[in-house]
């Protein structure tokens, strides 16, 4: 443990912590822009110089390790004068064009040009000017602007694994390029315009809209897939003008992928501000009194087997239970949560969760994907699996289809039977999996969406157990979702009850006639035409395939509009927090559960958020214990049976749109169109 | 000796003469009044009247859409929204300044680094309602094409103190 002094104070840090760390322990603040704590340091900016005893020159504080007896001064005359030097040679070739910069009020230059810079400029010569670059849909150029720090080289290929982007030239020649004109084929672009301390890399769809000061900040969650993403969401009025990561090593670290990041323009479009009843038809506007009417007269006098509820993908955790509790009241027991169809066991909550926790990703030694394209269906569960790739020391493998996904794998089969021969050995990889210290199974959608979902969440555990996967001090069975709402409808038991039937019960049951009336809370991916002649209400914030179909439409309140709990497929349960207010007429939505059910005469008993809450954690106290993962205890799931021989398919066809939020987004269109699809098939000779 | 005094003061009407004396010496002094409206006074070239949004020679609008001005105003008066014109520049879109709740401070037209919003020489921009005092973009160009000769000028006297 190297003992050194920076600035008369003595500190004793890790062997290999570099000088600008110890710094950041004593709470001294060094200037930097190229080194970012997540990135590998290439000590190109300069700024973050410091004076050494018995060292010639200024050292960089960013790439020198601390070493036992240094005294190092942070203040001095020498370092003072080393960063107005830097800052000034910096700003020779800036701009100054910060009132029209998208940066502007929130720019590393701009601050420390402020903070360490000199007074005035000395440079009268001509300044260079660089051609902007394209760089995708989500991602705005103003390369004169550049500084060449390379936060954004290393980003693309260290975290993303993409390494679309780099530099050419040198010197004052040099230029951040994508090399040939193409959007940049990451799941996770929109980090670049974090990372970039200056406004050189901006975000396209924020241009020129907003200032970082006049933005009203809200720290939420984003519940676009079932990683649950910590976000700040920044509003200004009635707007969300956009949404930022924010720091959860557990989670996401401090990145966010682009669907999460840019899909808040469809939370301004396709809305359902009011309530709509359909007459001759046709969706007429109407008041929640009347819509409330429409829903207790239709429900009068029928039995409760005859009645149904799906929940979909963007659903928090309060709606569902107050749900569930109005359709017990109903007599019905015809409820289910998973609207995409998937067959798993849910009575242990060990098999349906991410047990290791995405942090426990980079602890695995061996990780196995069973039908899954992380990329997609998780991408920064993918980009901790690459950050754990770039760790090395670890083999992964899948069992599913061949995609890229940023680091490399092996395909050791395609369907469940390749499962059932790692179970009894005969098959090459379980030599691997015998040998691994810390075994991690990832089960994704694709694999329990089928028939025999069921066997194959079997077969996955008992490869689990035949290696070594549950222990007291390892869970390495995980399961990854791909809706936010799931996990968390699961735990409050929005599920079919006793002699309920799941989603295919229900789906049949409707287009045979045999229910009558479905409750759509927020689903939108179920097959509208099977729902036959049922009368169905939907309650939901857009219009879409729901809202379509629905003879009562009750608007409710999209994720940044409501404070509700999500849990995310680890298990963790986190707050939503209202950013802005849900438009026009629409509503919270275990509110409207609440308010209909005093029409139909079984008043729900909780009159406040808080009661409400009350009551979802005396059910299931999971959900008192907020952002933590309660372990999972381990028991047998899933039930042993044959499995079909049909490959594992990613339940995910195009990444940027997977639910009415994201579909109702022009970014997102923009981004289909630039990276999913026939652009990307296009070899360059086509017409 | 007083008493004769006031007696011969009061007989001789002398008060009365010296003020007929101070009114007929101001009679042929310059006047200080004006003939308001139809003569005015002389304004300071930084004087603080009704907002202007220029225009460059070219016809171009100066204004940027920092949003410099809206931060800086201290009656929360100017209201702006922008997005990216066709041509990907920056401009606005909204450009709203409420004259009721401005304090004339300029501090609006100090922050501006591209003198875009300037307090012009009017003065005599009374209303008969509310309404018509809630300027926007359209109204404050107009305001910009109208003074220009005459804040073109004051700029250029201010130009050597700035």
């Amino acid at each position: 443990m190297p003992k050194l002094t920076i600035d008369g104070i003595e500190i004793e840090v890790e062997p290999g912590t570099s000088i600008l760390q110890a710094c950041e322990q004593l709470g001294i603040e060094i200037p930097r822009f190229c080194y970012h704590e997540r990135l590998s340091v290439p000590a190109n900016c300069r700024m973050c110089l410091v004076e050494m005893e018995r060292a010639p020159k200024p050292v960089a504080s960013c790439a020198m390790p601390c070493g036992d007896g240094m005294v190092v001064r942070t203040n001095s005359e020498t370092v003072l004068k080393a960063r107005k030097g830097v800052m000034e040679f910096l700003l020779i070739n800036h701009p100054l064009d910060c009132p029209i910069c998208d940066q502007g009020g929130e720019c590393d230059l701009q601050d420390q040009a402020m903070a360490y810079g000199f007074d005035r400029g000395r440079y009268g010569e001509n300044k260079r000017a660089v051609k902007d670059k394209y760089m995708g849909p989500v991602i705005k150029t103003i390369m004169t602007r550049c500084i060449h720090c390379t936060r954004c080289i290393r980003f693309i290929n260290e975290v993303a694994g993409v390494p679309d982007v780099g530099a050419v030239y040198r010197g004052e020649h040099m230029e951040i390029t994508t090399f040939v004109e193409k959007a940049i084929g990451s799941e996770l672009s929109g980090n670049l315009a974090d990372v970039c301390p200056v406004g050189a890399l901006t975000h396209k769809p924020y241009a020129f809209t907003a200032r970082p000061w006049e933005l009203r900040k809200t720290e939420t969650i984003d519940v676009l897939d079932a990683v649950g993403s910590n976000i700040r969401v920044d509003a200004r009025g009635a707007e969300v003008m956009r949404v930022l990561p924010r720091v959860n090593d557990d989670i996401n670290e401090e990145w966010l992928n682009d669907k999460s990041r840019y899909s808040y323009d469809g939370l301004k479009r396709q809305r359902l501000d009011r309530p709509y009843i359909r007459q001759n038809g046709k969706l007429v506007p109407a008041s929640w009194a009347e819509a409330f009417t429409a829903v207790a007269a239709r429900l009068k006098g029928l039995s409760g087997n005859r009645i149904a509820a799906i929940s979909g993908d963007l659903v928090d955790v309060e709606a569902q239970f107050a749900l569930k509790e109005l359709l017990s009241r109903l007599g019905s027991t015809n409820l289910d949560c998973r609207q995409d169809g998937a067959r798993f066991d849910t009575s242990v909550r060990a098999g349906y969760l991410f047990n290791s926790g995405i942090a426990g990703i980079e602890k695995a030694d061996v990780i196995l994907l069973v039908g899954t394209n992380p990329r997609w269906e998780g991408t920064l569960v993918n980009a901790r699996i690459r950050k754990r790739y770039l760790a090395g020391g670890v083999t992964i493998a899948s069992i599913g289809e061949q995609r890229d996904l940023t680091y490399p794998y092996s395909v050791i089969g395609s369907g469940p039977d390749t499962l059932q021969q790692l179970v009894d050995g005969s098959h090459p990889f379980a030599e691997t999996l015998r040998a691994a210290k810390n075994p991690m199974i990832i089960v994704g959608m694709g694999a329990f969406q089928r028939a025999d979902g069921l066997a194959v969440q079997a077969a996955a555990r008992l490869v689990g157990e035949a290696y070594g996967m549950f222990r007291d001090d390892w869970n390495g069975f995980n399961v990854l979702h791909t809706a936010a709402a799931r996990v968390g409808g699961i735990e409050a038991g929005f599920l079919p009850g006793e002699g309920g039937r799941d989603i295919h019960g229900i789906l049949d049951g409707a287009s045979k006639g045999e229910i009558d009336f479905v409750y759509l809370l927020g689903a939108d991916e179920i097959d509208m035409a099977k729902l036959g002649n049922a009368f169905v209400v939907y309650q939901g914030h857009h219009g879409d395939a729901g809202a379509h179909r629905a003879d009562v439409i009750l608007p409710g309140a999209a994720y940044t509009e409501k404070n509700a709990v999500y849990v995310n497929t680890e298990g963790r349960p986190q707050l939503a927090r209202l950013a802005v207010f849900p438009p026009g007429e629409a509503r919270e939505d275990w509110k409207i559960v609440r308010a209909l059910s005093e029409v139909l005469g079984t008043t729900l008993p909780f009159d406040t958020h808080g009661q409400l809450r009350q009551r979802l954690m005396a059910a299931n106290p999971i959900f008192g214990a907020v952002g933590e993962m309660t372990p999972a205890s381990w028991a047998p799931f899933g039930a042993q049976g044959p499995v079909g021989a049909a490959p594992f398919v990613t339940p995910i066809t195009n990444f940027y749109m997977t639910d009415p939020i994201s579909r109702a987004s022009v970014t997102m269109a923009n981004c289909t169109e630039a990276l999913v699809g026939p652009a990307q098939e296009r070899t360059g000779t086509h017409g | 000796m007083a008493f004769l005094d006031r007696a011969a003061r009061s007989l001789f009407l002398t008060e009365l003469l010296g003020g007929m004396a101070l009114t007929l010496r101001y009679m042929f002094k310059p006047k200080v009044t004006i003939n308001y409206p139809y003569e005015k006074g002389p304004i300071s070239s930084r004087f603080r009247g009704e907002h202007v949004l220029r225009r460059y020679a070219n016809g171009e609008e100066r204004c940027i859409a920092c949003k410099l001005c809206e931060a800086v105003c201290p009656a929360l008066a100017i209201t702006i929204e922008a997005e990216p014109r066709d041509d990907g520049s920056r401009r606005t879109t909204r450009y709203d300044i409420d004259m009721t709740k401005c304090i004339y401070c300029g501090l609006c037209q100090e922050a501006c680094p591209v003198d875009a919003v300037v307090m012009g020489p009017n003065f005599e921009f009374s209303t008969e309602s509310r309404e018509e005092l809630f300027y926007n973009k359209q109204k404050l160009l107009a305001n910009g094409d109208r003074w220009e000769a005459e804040i073109a000028q004051n700029l250029a006297a201010e130009a050597p103190y700035r």
